[in-house]
């Protein structure tokens, strides 16, 4: 049973680390400010995602398994938020194609 | 260790990188990247509480008054920034910061082994203070004073940043007043945030009897909420004339200081406490204190009046 | 699984120490906020790895503070660099 849940989070944070390494990537080699911002929202949410996904596989105490979700909830709604401002600033206060 | 090896690298490269940029917004960026650098250090090295003050002090907080600094500069930035100091003033800057590094640097390799300690004094005394957190023993109990002479530099320090104020601002309410946008994202992300912000600060603050956490850190997560609220245009900042404002200010240091001089009467000295309400007196003194310290340090981000006083 | 844990923390940390490259050249301040955003999302996951790799259970409250705090600085910066900045400039 704990083999399994270890391979579990093998896999998961594995996948985690690779969608952070894509992120950067992303952000030294995308020409553009506006596909950057794409690129750094794949580390924001599938990767940090991921890694909190992995690591529940490892949690006993159901608290504190909470409090990492509430981690990478926390940092969804920074990512999506701040994504929007800066999209919307690099525009140049145009409409950013988001509905802010 | 692999790990440790990167951060090594990473902060002393961040370091260097920040001091040299010459774009002061770039150079903020840099220092709170560096805080968050500092903050991953402290728990490698087993110290989480200054970990958590690292990260919302040091970086975030620290950050946020930088960056309220770099904006005001912001119309003499190129001017100052083409200006070179002479020769003499930057031999005289290289020689101190080699001297200090050098000191700095002769104090780490000159500590004996094991280093001085007061350590196991603390552990074995905790229990007369009815808390479990060492650090936490050691601000509130032991070393209270140095805690409480720590909160009146904060407030001199925001007294003498008030008084930068121009006379025709004086008593009148700290930054801009940010317009509100009702169907913006930022009043979006901020209705959010706000309560569980204020969920977390008081978890921060409570969990510091027992484990890492206390006053300076949920303090500092009260007032970046409260920041964020004013610049999501949600609240204004209050005049710093208004007399429940100055309460709030001097209500924490006020009771600590009380209870301290009550010291005298009831366990017989400054700052003692009776040790079967020890635990009680140092709560008594957390929750004003803690309000106090969010109000004076959300203050001094906001920086000193520039709004019009209404008479 | 620790061990693992430990490198992943390596992994993703050395990772977006390299995305820091866009802090130092910018250009613009929208792509300096980005590299920091992603250092702090990398830091915070730093952090989770370590702290059940090395059973540092208050290594995840300093995560949870960085999220917190990361938004409101994110924020500050856009707010005051980049949306300020274009305000003076147009």
């Amino acid at each position: 049973m704990s083999l399994a849940l270890d391979a579990l989070t093998f896999l998961a944070v594995a996948a985690g680390g690779f969608f952070f390494l894509a992120g950067t990537v992303g952000l030294l080699r995308f020409p553009d400010t506006l596909s950057r911002l794409h690129a750094l929202t794949k580390a924001d949410n599938l990767g940090l995602g991921l890694i909190v996904l992995g690591l529940l596989f490892q949690m006993e105490d159901p608290f504190a398994a909470l409090k990492l979700v509430a981690v990478w909830l926390l940092t969804l709604l920074a990512g999506g938020a701040v994504t929007q401002l800066i999209a919307h600033a690099a525009l140049g206060g145009r409409s950013a194609g988001v509905t802010t | 260790m692999a790990l440790d090896a990167v951060l090594a690298v990473l902060v002393v490269g961040v370091a260097v990188w920040t001091v040299a940029a010459r774009d002061t917004f770039a150079a903020v960026v840099g220092f709170v990247a560096f805080g968050l650098l500092v903050a991953l250090i402290w728990v490698r090295l087993a110290a989480p509480d200054v970990a958590l003050t690292e990260a919302a002090l040091g970086s975030g907080l620290t950050g946020g008054l930088l960056l309220g600094a770099s904006t005001r500069l912001g119309r003499t930035e190129a001017e100052a920034t083409g200006e070179l100091p002479g020769g003499l003033l930057q031999f005289a800057a290289a020689t101190v910061s080699v001297l200090v590094s050098a000191g700095l640097i002769a104090l780490v390799l000159l500590l004996p082994e094991p280093a001085p300690t007061l350590a196991p004094k603390v552990a074995a005394n905790i229990a007369a203070t009815g808390l479990q957190n060492p650090v936490t023993a050691v601000l509130m109990a032991y070393r209270a004073i140095d805690t409480l002479l720590e909160v009146m530099v904060l407030l001199l320090a925001l007294v003498g940043m008030w008084s930068l104020a121009p006379d025709h601002l004086w008593g009148g309410a700290p930054g801009r007043r940010e317009p509100a946008d009702p169907d913006g994202v930022l009043t979006f992300v901020a209705q959010v945030l706000l309560p569980v912000g204020i969920l977390v600060a008081i978890h921060i603050f409570w969990v510091g009897s027992v484990a890492p956490g206390g006053e300076f850190q949920g303090a500092t997560i009260f007032a970046a909420m409260w920041i964020l609220a004013t610049m999501a245009g949600l609240a204004n900042t209050p005049p710093v004339m208004r007399r429940s404002l100055r309460l709030l200010l001097i209500a924490g240091p006020a009771v600590f200081f009380a209870i301290g001089l009550a010291g005298f009467a009831i366990a017989g000295a400054f700052l003692a406490y009776p040790a079967d309400y020890a635990k009680l007196l140092i709560l008594i003194i957390e929750i004003p204190l803690t309000l106090s310290i969010a109000t004076t340090l959300a203050l001094l981000v906001a920086g000193p009046p520039e709004q019009e006083p209404q008479r | 699984m620790a061990d693992f844990l430990l490198v992943a923390a390596s992994f993703v940390l050395a990772t977006v120490a390299v995305g820091l490259v866009r802090i130092l050249r910018g250009p613009d301040k929208a792509d300096r906020i980005m590299a920091a955003q992603l250092l702090g999302t990398g830091g915070i996951a730093t952090l989770l790895l370590l702290a059940q790799a090395t059973s540092v259970p208050a290594a995840v409250d300093v995560a949870l503070i960085l999220a917190l705090l990361a938004v409101f600085i994110s924020v500050a910066f856009v707010k005051k660099g980049v949306i300020r900045s274009q305000m003076e400039g147009a």
